[in-house]
């Protein structure tokens, strides 16, 4: 089953003299459950890439289908909501509320759901759970590992059971061992089913995947 | 984990911010509650001044004779022999404009009458408005009814009559039912009867001599209502008592200008705080809102937590504004007003209104920012995604 379809993808940031066109043109298919890893040089638009599969980002032309949805003839709103619901995203920082405990910032993205706290609650600590942190769901992120709390992204990301996730160098910051961790945890949500989208710099964490799209320069190889 | 949890959260780890916004709101909420107070307790003591001094406005007829004086004021011409207002000429007063500020009308005959060989001026006047016109009238015995008299302490002393004492005036009797105690006004040389008995008794019928009004209001407007009055008696000469608290009231009425301005100002100010606080606070959390997108929210939803977090500390400075104002008033109030009369009683409706506005002006000036934050380019703002 077709889960993304990308026809012609293009994106140009900025206009005139300092315009930089960051795609050129990409089209590919993405099935359900698939696991695929992104590879390519700094600057060559992975990112780009992954912001507009993730719907964050307008693309300048080309269309990109999730489901058969035409997700950018959405509405501003109604694109949140389809983020919302389908897509998970795990950033290379972590990007965790300092302020919130582990727990709080895993249930995060279901405070615009309608539902009981107590529910919501115990979705986070599931998700906590699933990455081997129910025991440290009370501590603020300043007070865990940076492979840590790159798991709790990772529940983050889960916790509403969204059927693919983005990850945009999700080892990045993290050493060998840690790392190879992380994968463990990704490979085993793509098992379970969920759509994996990946990108990275490490051959060894690319062999994880069951695909490999190459972009250079805006284009895929 | 709900939107209004996210901003409470955001409250605590930003209570500097928090404190600025807040300060901002007080300062303007408690400036406008102690001003408005302020204002309102002064209008209660000018009021309460009013009412002490009586009438303010006198109506006597238009003469060339001698002026006479009245209770040291100037009265123009009422002499005995002059041609007098038609009694019921004094009904137009109740159409003017401002007929509602009228508290008290009071019309008076004058004539001289001959008790026991004495030579004295009889007055037949409205007892029920000179209740109100002659607030400072104290007297042993008591106001007569339809027929009767009450003297003023010279008169009673000259004729030698006390309460329940009786005399003649043109072949008829009339009982003394009460006795003023000294005014030091010509009002102790006076008789004075009912006003239909008097008419009566000098020939006057219908016929007045001079009337008195009060209008009683801080913020009424005299020389417009002797105009009016002017206006619907062109046989009369209408004037304005002056008095001390004419000075005060346009005193007060230039506070109370001052006082809105001032408002206004302050409010301004501290809206303005608020706003570039609320500013710096979203372009603070650009990050944070960029992952509240990638999670998907909505820009109502970031709207909401803004808003929230707007709505919670201006409810808190509303809250607390009006308590400030209030004691504030309460420490300047000795200072504006004269003695004791003046009190600032716990004023729901100006506490509520100081809670709406806060709440009013912090969201306002919050919903640039708000607006601002719903609208950032997820993309940007996860630049290092
Ligand atoms: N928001 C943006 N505004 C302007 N230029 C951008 C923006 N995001 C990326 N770019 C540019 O687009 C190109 C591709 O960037 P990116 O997609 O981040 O590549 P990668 O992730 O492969 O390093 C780069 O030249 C980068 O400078
Ligand atoms: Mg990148």
């Amino acid at each position: 089953m077709k889960r993304i379809q990308a026809q012609q993808i293009a994106k140009q940031y900025g206009k005139g003299d300092t315009a930089v066109t960051a795609l050129k043109g990409i089209s590919f298919t993405i099935d359900a459950g698939e696991f695929v890893a992104v590879m390519g040089e700094s600057g060559s638009g992975k990112s780009t890439l992954l912001s507009i599969v993730g719907t964050l980002n307008s693309p300048t032309s080309g269309r990109l289908t999730v489901d058969d949805i035409d997700v950018y003839a959405l509405g501003k709103d109604k694109r949140a909501d389809f983020r919302r619901k389908s897509i998970g995203f795990v950033f290379q920082n972590f990007n965790l509320l300092p302020y919130l405990t582990l727990a709080e910032n895993v249930m995060l993205p279901l405070a615009t759901v309608r539902e009981k706290r107590a529910k919501k609650r115990s979705m986070a600590l599931a998700a906590l759970a699933r990455v081997g942190l129910a025991e440290k769901a009370e501590r603020l992120p300043s007070q865990v590992s940076g492979g840590e709390q790159e798991r709790v992204a990772i529940a983050r990301a889960i916790v509403g059971r969204p059927p693919i996730i983005l990850a945009d160098e999700p080892t990045g910051n993290l050493d060998s061992k840690t790392g190879k961790d992380i994968m463990g945890i990704i490979n085993g949500l793509n098992s379970e089913g969920m759509t994996i989208i990946m990108v990275t710099h490490n051959p060894d964490y690319a062999a994880y995947a069951h695909r490999l799209l190459r972009v250079a320069d805006g284009v895929l190889e | 984990m709900t939107l209004g949890d996210i901003a409470i959260s955001n409250l605590r780890r930003r209570k500097g911010k928090a404190f600025f916004v807040l300060a901002g709101l007080l300062i303007g909420v408690s400036t406008v509650v102690a001003l408005l107070s302020l204002v309102s307790a002064m209008k209660e003591d000018i009021n309460h001044k009013l009412e002490m001094y009586g009438a303010n406005i006198l109506i006597v007829p238009k003469t060339e004779n001698l002026s006479l004086t009245y209770g040291g004021l100037s009265l123009g011409g009422v002499s005995f022999e002059m041609q007098e207002i038609r009694e019921e000429e004094l009904e137009n007063i109740k159409k003017i404009a401002n007929a509602n500020n009228v508290a008290a009308l009071g019309p008076m005959v004058l004539g001289p009458v001959t008790v026991a060989d004495q030579r004295l001026l009889m007055a037949g006047v409205d007892f029920q408005a000179f209740r109100v016109l002659r607030p400072w009238w104290t007297m042993k015995g008591q106001e007569p009814d339809d027929d009767g008299a009450l003297l003023g302490s010279e008169a009673a002393r000259l004729l030698g009559l006390g309460t329940g004492d009786k005399f003649q005036v043109n072949d008829r009797e009339i009982q003394v039912t009460g006795v003023l105690e000294t005014t030091g006004s010509q009002d102790d040389g006076l008789i004075f009867a009912p006003l239909a008995m008097t008419q009566e008794l000098l020939g006057k019928k219908d016929r007045i001599s001079m009337a008195e009004v009060a209008a009683l209001c801080s913020g009424c407007p005299i020389p417009e209502m002797v105009k009016q009055i002017s206006d619907v008696l062109p046989g009369a000469n209408v004037m304005a008592i002056q008095q001390v608290v004419k000075g005060r009231m346009e005193t007060l009425n230039h506070f109370e200008k001052f006082s809105y301005g001032v408002s206004a100002l302050v409010l301004l100010v501290g809206s303005l705080m608020v706003l570039v606080t609320m500013m710096g606070s979203v372009r603070e959390r650009t990050v944070e809102i960029g992952i509240f997108s990638a999670m998907g929210f909505r820009g109502s939803h970031v709207i909401r937590i803004i808003l929230m977090e707007a709505a919670i500390i201006s409810g808190l400075a509303g809250v607390l504004g009006y308590l400030v104002g209030f004691s504030v008033t309460k420490m300047l109030i000795p200072l504006f007003t004269e003695g004791h009369g003046a009190h600032v009683p716990f004023d729901p409706v100006m506490a509520a209104g100081a809670f709406l506005l806060s709440i009013f002006v912090g969201l306002a000036a919050s919903s640039y920012p708000a607006f601002a934050a719903s609208r950032l380019d997820p993309n940007e703002a996860l630049r290092a995604l």
